[in-house]
């Protein structure tokens, strides 16, 4: 059998190729049948939705009353212009994306140099350090919500052992509150720690050889081989954390207590999810919801297209080999 | 003994002496270690105290007390799940049934997809994966009221399909992952497969699926933890309390219970949010190379 296909491959080149494109086919109905879920689902419930919303943010476009009715640009021209949230929560936001994601990067890769030190017992540190990353958003933030009590909470208490007289009043106090979100968050870090650790194992390890034959002191290893093999991984974590930031909202509904209300955010932590929560929820208002979604998508393209196009520049796919992960180029 | 002798031998002053500066290195290390490691311990250890106090016991004591030590008040857990007034057995049913039918969705469609972009060849997979990848960057939040508009347009609004069926179609990141994973596998397995008569579902069942068992168990941890843990999707879709997940009945009962209560409630308010973290903490440590590898190997998260 195998004798006379390979027979008929030597001899006829016109017989042969209409059976590979007949498979070729094949193979590519069977390709198409098996990705069929994701097409559907791309279509579904990414096209289509986008596309609504774009419809709806020119419209105004209620949660419960009258059908939609196209106003033109009128969304986008009241939010910019009339929205006396919208600038203050991308001022909040940004407030709190500097507050977080310096500190975050600095102290994320430092606790991943120091999950990187071969000493014993460092998977169970490891462990440990990843532990906020897996506990629920509520229950974090309820916990918190008690830790910053002003009066009797851990964190005061600590603080006036330490002998800080005034303690700050955290989430009642306009100052301290965002902080105190911050603090939470930076309570997390140890998730992101994991990723610059998997950055700093990918570091060969005989160019720190080659470093300490030079005589180069652990510190000048740093500056000279750890950093800049560790940048592709800084810059990637700055650019999701950018994004990622622009997203907070479950600490900032449950620690708002604001006005009081079953989830109805403070004015102090009105990020610009929670302004579009509270525009889309609270206000009913889905077509200005919609608007200040396409807004964010929108800041957030520009910020996934210099992502993607600078990407072949420092992520490459590997091509083959036991280690098919996204490395990270050297 | 024999080593500080060393030391003197050697004529150098302790301090540089190699076997001291690595002790002390190392002591360094130990010390940054365990301050960190109890900044992150101590609040889950607060939590766990407080949670343990009992009726009408002050919770918040002058000074802290981080470690439960008098009371150990474990029915709590058992009130908090029947409470009278929201009973949170309920919610904990209702999450249990929208992670097993996420992981379900999950492990079966993005096997499917992973396969034909790993292992077939077929017209357009380069610009269709590349599509994958970019889909991957957009981030979930800008999705939240265009989805919300569809679901509410199909009626969905007060159900759980929004939380469960598009785990049936596909997701960019998981598809990813899944589909580096399988390419990793030799060609000829495939070859062989279709030499003894394996049709391409039969190479997908038998040959590739089996192997991919680690990637999937990295796609079913992850799904667990984040529909666990997921606060967004039933704030938004839900309507009925008897319909709330762990998550979002949390910060219900947190907020009846302050309301209604005339007495303090924050042992229960605590013992409920631990009830609702113990059991992905359990899962994470059995399973925590399976989250903690597919984090890494990917460099991203959700």
């Amino acid at each position: 059998m195998a004798d006379i296909q390979q027979m008929s491959v030597r001899t006829s080149n016109i017989r042969q190729e209409p059976k590979k494109m007949r498979l070729a086919r094949r193979e590519a109905i069977a390709a198409y049948l098996f990705i069929s879920p994701w097409i559907i689902g791309f279509v579904l419930f990414l096209l289509i939705p986008i596309g609504i919303s774009l419809y709806a943010s020119f419209t105004r476009w209620t949660l419960i009353g009258p059908p939609p009715r196209w106003v033109g640009f009128e969304n986008f021209e009241q939010i910019f212009t009339r929205d006396r949230y919208f600038w203050p929560s991308i001022r909040i936001t940004l407030e709190y994306i500097l507050l977080t994601l310096p500190p975050g990067l600095v102290l994320g890769l430092s606790l991943a140099l120091l999950l990187n030190q071969k000493v014993a017992g460092i998977r169970i540190f490891r462990t440990i350090f990843y532990i906020p990353a897996v506990v629920s958003g509520v229950a974090v933030a309820i916990l918190w919500l008690n830790l910053f009590n002003s009066e009797v909470g851990a964190i005061n208490q600590v603080l006036r052992t330490l002998g800080v007289v005034d303690p700050p009043n955290w989430l009642q106090s306009t100052q301290w509150v965002r902080p105190a979100v911050a603090i939470m968050s930076l309570w997390g870090i140890g998730g992101t720690a994991v990723i610059y650790l998997a950055g700093l194992q990918n570091i060969p390890v005989h160019l720190y050889e080659a470093a300490e034959i030079d005589g180069a002191s652990g510190w000048q290893a740093f500056w000279k081989i750890t950093l800049p093999l560790i940048s592709p991984t800084l810059f990637f974590m700055l650019i999701t954390g950018l994004i990622g930031s622009f997203q907070v909202f479950t600490p900032a509904l449950i620690l708002g207590q604001g006005t009081g209300g079953f989830f109805s955010p403070s004015t102090e932590l009105r990020f610009y999810l929670v302004h579009l929560y509270t525009v889309a929820f609270r206000e009913g208002k889905l077509g200005m919801a919609s608007a200040l979604a396409w807004i964010f998508i929108i800041m957030s393209g520009i910020v996934t297209f210099i992502v993607y196009y600078t990407s072949e520049k420092w992520v490459y796919y590997e091509e083959s080999g036991e280690n098919n992960v996204t490395a990270i180029k050297s | 003994m024999s080593q500080l002798s060393n030391l003197e031998i050697g004529g150098v002053p302790f301090w540089q002496n190699r076997n001291v500066r690595r002790a002390l290195y190392n002591a360094i290390v130990y010390a940054l270690l365990i301050g960190i490691g109890l900044i992150i311990l101590l609040p889950l250890s607060w939590m766990l105290t407080a949670a343990l106090r009992g009726e009408g016991e002050t919770v918040f004591t002058v000074p802290t007390s981080w470690f439960p030590t008098e009371s150990f008040h474990f029915e709590n857990f058992l009130r908090v799940l029947t409470y009278e007034s929201y009973p949170l057995w309920r919610p904990t049913l209702n999450t249990l049934f929208l992670v097993t039918l996420n992981v379900i969705g999950t492990v079966l469609s993005n096997s499917l997809i992973a396969f034909a972009f790993a292992r077939l060849r077929f017209p357009g997979r380069d610009l269709l994966f590349r599509i994958i990848v970019f889909t991957m960057l957009l981030p979930g939040a800008a999705l939240l009221i265009p989805s919300f508009l569809l679901f509410n347009q199909l009626g969905w609004y007060g159900t759980y399909y929004p939380l469960w069926v598009p785990a049936f179609f596909g997701n960019a990141w998981s598809i990813f992952i899944t589909r580096q994973y399988m390419r990793s596998f030799p060609r000829d397995l495939d070859d062989a497969a279709r030499i003894d008569g394996c049709g391409y579902f039969g190479i997908y069942r038998y040959i590739i699926l089996p192997m991919s068992k680690p990637v999937l168990t990295v796609l079913a941890v992850f799904t667990i933890v984040g529909v666990w843990n997921d606060f967004t999707g039933p704030l938004i879709y839900l309507s009925n309390s008897d319909q709330f997940t762990l998550a979002i009945a949390l910060d219900y009962f947190r907020r009846s219970a302050f309301s209604t209560m005339s007495v303090n409630t924050t042992n229960l308010v605590m013992a409920a949010s631990l009830l609702s973290v113990l059991p992905i903490l359990i899962l994470y440590f059995f399973l925590q190379e399976y989250l903690i590898g597919g984090i890494s190997s990917v460099g991203l998260k959700g």
